[in-house]
């Protein structure tokens, strides 16, 4: 499926329709999860603010998941000179970071009335902040060169540098004391999350990717038409 | 049963879903206008340059 969809033709193709229905999914599934974002009960020590975790774990979750994207694409435009790879990985850069800011300041709005503080410089929202430097690194890479094969070739070296924050940003709550909980959903021997909780997050959760993936195709799309408009203009000029 | 109060915890709260409306439906617009954007640039140069190559293959067929 990749193979056939490296094709810049192809992939126009199927994404006309399927970019607008992921879209239509990521709505409902995200409409279904704040309505039970706000009919679970309350937690018993942590009050209201539990439903705070319904918006920064998703947003926690696909900061991760678009910087795995980033580095694929990445990798793949680096080993393979796939046409699309530097267009994927350009698209997913500007969302992740949505993502990932997204992640920092929810993060940051829960710590202050459960942890008493705003900010601490421990290992979780460390690496966290630093894999919001790195999406902004990798776009101002971009946007620097203006050679874009040169360009892409630089932020792709970087991408791929920076996935190794992926693990300590995931493993970083259980190699080091941190203020942030460890993993209750993804853990061996299984969520420890009670199922009140587990199904909107399931949702807000497939919904944020659902997101993704749509706005992902669209900016893949917008890439696709920006190489051929300024190729066209090239073509003008000579 | 809908509970929409969060109490003492809502000036925390309330900001954090404003925030993530305010960055997902930045990152919405965002994407929909620029592919808008560049889809019409794409059409308009295309058709230009279709008109110019009309324009000459029929200057090349005048007698």
């Amino acid at each position: 499926m990749f193979q056939a969809l490296a094709n810049p033709q192809r992939f126009m193709d199927f994404s006309r329709w399927a970019a607008p229905l992921v879209g239509i999914i990521a709505a409902i599934l995200i409409a279904i999860g704040l309505w039970l974002t706000f009919t679970v009960p309350e937690d018993y020590q942590q009050g209201d603010t539990v439903r705070m975790m319904f918006i920064h774990v998703p947003a926690a979750y696909m900061a991760m998941f678009c910087y795995a994207c980033l580095g694929g694409a990445s990798f793949m435009g680096l080993v393979f000179r796939h046409s699309l790879a530097d267009a994927a990985g350009r698209a997913c850069a500007p969302l992740g970071a949505g993502f990932t800011f997204l992640a920092l300041v929810t993060g940051s709005l829960w710590g202050r009335p459960m942890w008493g503080t705003w900010w601490v410089w421990d290992a979780r929202m460390t690496s966290v902040l630093v894999l919001f430097l790195l999406y902004i690194g990798y776009m101002a890479l971009q946007a620097a060169i203006d050679d874009e094969v040169k360009a892409a070739r630089a932020a792709s070296i970087l991408a791929l540098v920076g996935l190794i924050n992926l693990p300590i940003i995931k493993f970083s709550v259980d190699w080091w004391n941190t203020l942030h909980q460890p993993a209750s959903v993804f853990r061996a021997g299984g969520p420890t999350m009670p199922p009140a909780y587990l199904w909107p997050l399931a949702l807000m959760a497939i919904g944020y990717m659902a997101l993704f993936g749509s706005l992902w195709m669209v900016r893949v799309r917008s890439e696709v038409w920006r190489k051929r408009a300024n190729s066209l203009a090239l073509q003008a000029a000579g | 049963m809908l509970d929409l109060d969060p109490g003492k915890y809502g000036a925390f709260l309330w900001p954090a879903f404003a925030i993530s409306a305010l960055v997902i439906g930045w990152m919405v617009v965002d994407s929909l206008l620029s592919a808008r954007r560049w889809r019409k640039e794409a059409q308009r140069l295309e058709t230009l340059r279709s008109n110019a190559l009309q324009s000459e293959t029929g200057d090349r067929s005048l007698p």
